[in-house]
């Protein structure tokens, strides 16, 4: 081939390149449409409010969570809701990155914040003030090829960012922690908008601990505890627990440190979301390749039912 | 000592072109094809995570066993990527090859669906690839410049490949907010892009035929036996020394945030600072590298980072601190990254120059990895700042050597 010819071949496939790139995002962006409708009112108590196909901010009553839901203009990959404040953890295109977006109804009370990583888990305090996030990082871990986690604390009301958690002083059995390869993650609030619970990992081990804002510390409580979610009367928390091959759901009362299996068998890597005093539901794969809303018994008892299919991130207004 | 030239420039004449040291438009094409080539790639990189968690639902632990398994498996792919083009004399089939699987893999991940081990297996296809071209790349970016060029060559193609890597996340993520759950979009337009990459390549660039009578035979030995000769024992010996005493860029990031005052929600963007400062440095310090010297440069960018140790130890506060620590490392990447391959390339026989700077480039890279595994280790088991203190001693420790023992005490063939 001459220069020439092969300059035209050239232009012709970068062309036809572009035209067939094109095409395909055009035609999964006219798929992408949903039909909006936007919400009457507050969620009042016993509302469940999730993502939709994994991604469009919706909500439905819990006791007909098959219904059709009332979808807002928001998308997420991680949101929850607590006392009139959704927590939306969001992509950002410019700068590239993730951000938590704060909203009451469909406005938002403050300035979103840049998390660093990809979303995974997200809470807001009962009372909607405090909101927290925790992301997953690649690329900083000390030993290449790991995971590191961080977790973060906003107050929407101050606009004070309570830093990530490894900022905070933590103490295990009495001592002072001090190493440096501490990962946070799932993080859930008390009623008293001071008091948190979270999971550190260090060393090859797994911590649940308690926090406190106005002192800034975390103190270890329990080994083996991941992704709390502390129960409406503060006296339980639903976790994941390494079983060995998988994750298991199980409770835990925090005044006996007693642990109950829950009756979901198959592995369940989320943080739990308390519907009522005795139920929590959590999102999992169905088996037809979606991830689906189940609840399942807090006391160990029943079995696990479907809440609403490809459906993730669940909150039940209390 | 045996030099190559690239071209016949050894005349006076040659040093008063050194001013107009143009560079040429098949290098500009090579930038471009690295530029759309890190587009695709980095939106992939960035979309993983998301992809994997979102899309598939996969938890995080799995995440973790996608990343880095694949660096002793480049290290290899690299050094045979730069054999084969020596081999077969033909570094743009090598090259076009390599592209081209990376753009292939990009296909792989919607079609093999959710299983983690399938993933992981597109990802080392992808880096296989990535390993593959970096070689015989460079070795064409050399055969088509003039050796007084090198540098500022080498700049331009490094400046294009850093905008693309930071255009790839952005490119992806406002493409995941108009698409939302169609996750394979994200996977074509990534693969039309490194497309639009090989076509660039296959139509712009052409291997230079050599009768095979004329070029000598290549074997494995002989690449490796580059390593008995100056100047390339000594520059690799010091590229590798100097890689065991640098900490990964997420330490450097980390210390940023967390030694100079600055919020949490500032770590993401530092990245993107050096990023920048690199792009834009490139290219001014691959020139500076064609007039003063590309090891004299190559040192000094050492120095820098040096100096952005030092300061991450010295617990400065404040933004400008933090602005100062970001821009010694930019300019560290920039002082270093092309610029050794400028230094080196001209100093190696033609018919091995692909296998020399594979064999520098792995060990560096290589080296690199030991030394963020060994800063990790110094800072988990005792303390991020005194980890930085010692890194900062252990590197200018590390450049007395290179200063006072160059690789070679010419710059320029006579």
């Amino acid at each position: 081939m001459s220069a020439r010819r092969r300059i035209v071949a050239g232009v012709c496939s970068i062309v036809a390149l572009v035209c067939a790139g094109g095409g395909y995002v055009a035609w999964a962006m006219a798929g992408n449409e949903q039909p909006l409708t936007r919400a009457a009112a507050e969620a009042g108590p016993g509302t469940l409010v999730f993502l939709d196909r994994g991604r469009t901010l919706a909500q439905v009553p819990v006791t007909d969570a098959g219904a059709e839901p009332v979808r807002r203009a928001r998308t997420c990959l991680r949101a929850y809701t607590s006392g009139g404040t959704t927590v939306c953890l969001r992509t950002v295109a410019v700068p590239a990155g993730f951000e938590a977006a704060f909203l009451r109804g469909d406005k938002e009370i403050a300035e979103p914040v840049r998390v660093d990583g990809t979303p995974s888990r997200a809470r807001v305090s009962p009372s909607g003030r405090l909101a927290a996030w925790t992301v997953f990082r690649s690329g900083d871990s000390y030993d290449p090829g790991g995971f590191a986690t961080t977790a973060g604390i906003y107050d929407t009301r101050s606009g004070t960012l309570h830093g990530s958690l490894e900022d905070f002083a933590v103490v295990v059995d009495g001592e002072p922690y001090r190493r440096e390869d501490r990962n946070f993650w799932g993080v859930t609030f008390a009623a008293d908008d001071r008091t948190f619970y979270a999971t550190m990992g260090s060393g090859g081990r797994i911590w649940l601990l308690r926090g406190d804002l106005a002192t800034r510390t975390l103190t270890a409580v329990a080994g083996g505890v991941e992704c709390p979610s502390l129960s409406p009367d503060g006296t339980r928390i639903a976790y994941k627990k390494w079983a060995g091959t998988r994750w298991r759901l199980h409770v835990m009362d925090l005044r006996t440190g007693r642990e109950t299996p829950l009756a979901e068998r198959a592995e369940v890597d989320d943080q739990a979301a308390w519907v009522d005093g005795a139920t929590v539901a959590y999102a999992r794969p169905d088996g037809e390749g979606r991830i689906s809303l189940f609840a399942v018994p807090a006391d160990g008892t029943g079995a696990p039912r479907l809440l609403r299919r490809d459906a993730s991130s669940p909150a039940v207004i209390q | 000592m045996y030099l190559s030239t690239t071209r016949a420039t050894g005349t006076p004449a040659a040093a008063g072109r050194l001013r107009s040291a143009r560079v040429p438009a098949t290098v500009v094409a090579l930038g471009m094809v690295s530029f759309f080539t890190d587009i695709s790639a980095e939106m992939v990189a960035a979309f993983l995570p998301m992809y994997l968690l979102y899309g598939l639902g996969a938890g995080f632990l799995h995440l973790g066993l996608l990343d880095g398994l694949y660096t002793g498996a480049s290290a290899l792919l690299r050094l045979a990527g730069g054999h084969l083009a020596d081999r077969s004399a033909r570094p743009k089939a090598v090259a076009l090859a390599g592209y081209g699987l990376s753009a292939a893999s990009k296909l792989l991940f919607p079609l093999v669906g959710g299983a983690v081990s399938a993933i992981g297996a597109a990802v080392a296809v992808d880096r296989a690839g990535k390993g593959l071209r970096a070689a015989p790349r460079d070795a064409l970016i050399t055969a088509a410049t003039s050796p007084h060029a090198l540098g500022a060559a080498f700049g331009v193609h490094r400046a294009l490949d850093t905008a693309g890597a930071l255009l790839g996340p952005v490119v992806v993520f406002a493409l995941v907010a108009a698409v939302g759950d169609a996750y394979d979009a994200v996977f074509v337009t990534s693969f039309c892009l490194a497309m639009i990459g090989v076509v660039i390549l296959a139509c712009s660039v052409r291997d230079r035929r050599i009768a095979p009578a004329v070029r000598p035979r290549v074997s494995l030995r002989d690449g490796w036996g580059l390593l008995a000769r100056h100047p390339l024992r000594r520059a690799a010996a010091y590229a590798t020394m100097l890689g065991l005493v640098t900490a990964g860029d997420a330490f450097v990031f980390v210390g940023v945030q967390r030694q100079t005052g600055l919020g949490a929600a500032t770590l993401p963007l530092l990245p993107l600072a050096t990023s920048l400062v690199f792009l834009l440095a490139a290219v001014p310090l691959g020139r500076l590298a064609d007039r003063a010297g590309g090891w004299k440069v190559f040192v000094a960018g050492h120095a820098l980072l040096a100096a952005a140790y030092a300061l991450l130890a010295a617990e400065w506060q404040g933004p400008v601190a933090a602005a100062c620590v970001l821009l010694l490392h930019g300019l560290f990447y920039a002082a270093t990254d092309g610029v050794l391959m400028a230094h080196l390339a001209p100093h190696l026989p033609e018919h091995l120059r692909a296998s020399g700077l594979a064999i520098t480039q792995t060990g560096q890279a290589l080296a690199r990895t030991g030394g963020t595994v060994g800063f990790g280790a110094l800072a988990t088991g005792w303390d991020l700042r005194v980890s930085f203190v010692v890194f900062a001693v252990l590197l200018t420790v590390g450049l007395l050597p290179a200063c006072v023992f160059p690789p070679d005490g010419k710059e320029t063939p006579s």
